[in-house]
């Protein structure tokens, strides 16, 4: 340490001398105290804007992330059965490669009628399978299960699956995609709440031949 | 020769003036430490610090060619792999040396847990080797991240779903670690700067840290029984050890470490050059769906964890237990930083390493068969057992046709065959009554989707009729109880010619 700045902040200190104090208010520690302010100041400035592009993709001021996408002819679809459907995210960008395609079920109930549902799990995203023969959809991680509507079959997830909205446009099935579908950044389905947990099955458990 | 010698010497000399390092460095080298910690049980801290060296030079040597984009992530580590001389060997060695390294620093903390040796005045010490292990475990998931394949992508969507349930600002913190709504070129991205530049930064600057600390407050000595840590008198009688018991650091001691991180870097390098690099599984397409994601060794305990959680349970078990069990470790040596050192004075202290050993060790061996998947092909590829159609009638046949149509081996296994999600079927019969049958295909429960809208009545009448059949070695079918129950309370009925009264023993 500096011997000028052998008491810098201590002037306040009885035990030291009042030369000691005097050398703690001398102009070089006044100046180097306001250099400390004076970089505090500029670090400030610049800290917002970096802060500021490091939270970019949370301060997106986008609350309908996404837009219309077509994911096929509506004839590609035959009435009563559920189908694998893709298209390319339309928020994606220029290096996103082959993780821009996202793949969807989409389930024709009716000649005017559809479901479109996400590919991800609503326990933790992972791709579920629609099994045409037990009309249920399986995911192989932790084995949730989904009725052909979507609704909540089994397993550990909380609710059903995640829901695109759609709209039929001439002859294509349209649906509003963005967020990957998760608990907090739903499909576009803004419809739902949030977080639904729907009853599990369990209760008839409950009967004397398991117990 | 004696003039080589000597200019040899001028020129330490001159670096050394200059430099002012070599000879504080090597002094701390020397340092005395007790004797009786020169054992192999204190190798762990400096084979992970020689494994942490291996990894930083080897992902070096891959960041030449991996290309950190999620168009070419995939593509260049299949370059490495087959077209680049010897960077199959890199990717391996690189692979195995995290393998290891999580092994060795787990060791070393259950080591310095055991011993006693985060107590008075190295709790600093065990609370930056805390931080040591989450960045080392940060390392790896980061690093699945960047072999940039199907298990990668979903890993990533796990990941995502799994912030996505922190309440209020779920929505917020899956774009932070994204980098964008979807997972993509933004995301790999992001975790190439975790991995390359920021935790790695972060974990060289607190090994420093770490080490500063064991010199400044010397190797701990060994524990023994009924030698306890007082803050008033530890410092004292361990530096009145080293005075009697002292020897150099280097090289008396420092031989065990030397030999064991040989040892440790011959068996990265027997392991990389045998079972070769990890991946890259399928291309991180997602519109490729057959496909059961996985996470590496270290992370299968998780996976294993979140199956079993009740949906109600999972949230607050997810953002509450890792934040308890941080905090638990980082205020331990506070909580606990004298008295006894000696694991055979520490009850609790063995019996927790036990059980969590135990506890990871069962949920990782699960995880690496995933008994609560269903098996997405059981149904197509696994045929009922012959044995099961002998003698049957063909109602019965047809349910067992029902039986694989309908998918239910995905589920339910027979003869050791098919999903282990539900019960094994081989004796269903014997477990419950026709009727139960009835009730459980068409409306589920205890974790089984209803069948009643998937089956038509005469496949429900085959497929129970099938299965009734099944009642393992010839056992005896269920019965119900309450029927018999019922039937003689209304013989005895008829006979009294009154109501029964309720609670009545027939």
């Amino acid at each position: 340490m500096s011997e000028f700045l052998k008491y810098p902040g201590e002037s306040s200190n009885d035990a030291l001398s009042p030369e000691g104090k005097a050398q703690a208010h001398t102009r070089r520690v006044f100046l180097f105290k306001l250099a400390v302010g004076l970089n505090a100041a500029v670090g400030a400035v610049l800290a917002v804007p970096l802060i500021g592009y490091l939270l970019g993709p949370v301060s997106r001021k986008k609350a309908n992330v996404g837009s219309w996408i077509s994911v096929g002819d509506v004839s590609e679809f035959p009435v009563g059965q559920t189908r694998l459907a893709e298209f390319r995210s339309p928020v994606a960008t220029f290096d996103d490669g082959e993780t821009a395609k996202v793949p969807c079920w989409v389930r024709r109930v009716s000649e005017q009628t559809f479901q479109v549902f996400a590919i991800n799990c609503a326990h933790l995203g992972c791709p579920v399978r629609w099994f045409s023969e037990s009309k249920l959809f399986l995911c192989p991680c932790h084995g949730g299960a989904y009725y052909e509507d979507g609704s909540r079959a089994s397993g550990p997830p909380e609710r059903g699956l995640f829901e695109y909205k759609y709209k039929i446009a001439g002859n294509s099935l349209v649906i509003h995609a963005g967020d990957m579908p998760t608990l907090a950044t739903q499909a576009s389905c803004k419809e739902k709440p949030l977080v639904k947990i729907q009853p599990a099955m369990v209760e008839m458990r409950s009967t004397t031949w398991e117990g | 020769m004696g003039r080589l010698k000597q200019s040899g010497i001028a020129a330490y000399e001159w670096l050394e003036h200059r430099l002012g390092l070599i000879k504080p460095i090597s002094e701390a080298a020397a340092h005395p430490t007790p004797s009786n910690n020169a054992s192999w049980w204190y190798v762990f801290g400096s084979a992970a610090t020689v494994l942490l060296i291996l990894q930083v030079m080897t992902g070096i040597l891959l960041a030449l060619i991996y290309s950190p984009s999620a168009n070419e992530a995939w593509t260049s580590l299949n370059f490495l792999n087959h077209n680049i001389a010897l960077g199959w060997y890199v990717r391996a060695l690189h692979g195995w040396g995290s393998d290891f390294m999580i092994a060795i620093v787990l060791i070393h903390m259950v080591q310095v847990f055991l011993f006693g040796a985060y107590k008075f005045p190295r709790e600093l010490t065990w609370i930056v080797g805390v931080v040591l292990l989450l960045l080392t475990l940060g390392m790896a998931f980061t690093g699945q991240v960047m072999r940039f394949d199907q298990d990668a992508y979903w890993g990533l969507g796990i990941g995502a779903s799994i912030v996505s349930r922190v309440p209020f600002v779920g929505a917020q913190l899956v774009h932070l670690v994204l980098g964008g709504p979807i997972i993509g070129g933004a995301t790999l991205s992001r975790f190439f700067t975790l991995h390359v530049f920021v935790i790695p930064g972060l974990l060289l600057a607190g090994v420093g840290v770490h080490v500063w600390m064991v010199l400044r407050h010397g190797v701990s000595d060994w524990p023994m029984p009924g030698r306890l840590v007082r803050k008033s008198t530890y410092e004292r009688e361990y530096h009145e050890l080293v005075e009697k018991t002292g020897m150099p650091f280097v090289p008396d001691a420092a031989w065990k470490d030397a030999v064991f991180a040989a040892s440790i870097l011959f068996a990265v390098m027997a392991c990389a050059f045998f079972f070769g690099p990890f991946g890259p599984s399928g291309q991180p397409d997602p519109t490729i769906i057959q496909t059961a994601p996985k996470p590496d060794f270290f992370f299968l305990w998780i996976y294993a964890v979140l199956a079993f959680l009740p949906p109600a349970l999972e949230t607050p078990v997810l953002l509450v237990v890792p934040v308890v069990a941080i905090a638990g470790m980082l205020l331990l040596p506070l909580i606990a930083s004298e008295g006894e050192r000696h694991w055979a004075r520490r009850p609790v202290a063995v019996l927790s390493v036990s059980v969590i050993a135990v506890s990871l060790g069962i949920f990782t061996r699960l995880g690496t068969y995933t008994p609560w998947s269903p098996v997405m092909d059981a149904w197509s590829s696994d045929a009922v057992p012959v044995k099961y159609m002998h003698d049957r009638s063909p109602l019965e046949r047809q349910g067992a046709m029902v039986l694989q149509d309908k998918q239910c081996r995905n589920c339910h296994e027979l003869d050791g065959a098919g999903g282990q999600r539900g019960p094994a079927l081989d004796s269903v019969a014997t477990r419950l009554t026709e009727d139960q049958i009835v009730r459980q295909v068409l409306q589920g429960g205890g974790n089984m989707p209803a069948y009643g809208n998937a089956l038509n009545p005469s496949e429900t009448k085959a497929l129970v009729k099938f299965l009734m059949t099944l009642r393992g070695n010839d056992l005896q079918p269920a019965i119900d109880a309450s029927r018999e129950l019922t039937r003689n309370r209304q013989v005895q009925t008829e006979k009294s010619q009154g109501a029964p009264i309720a609670g009545q023993k027939p």
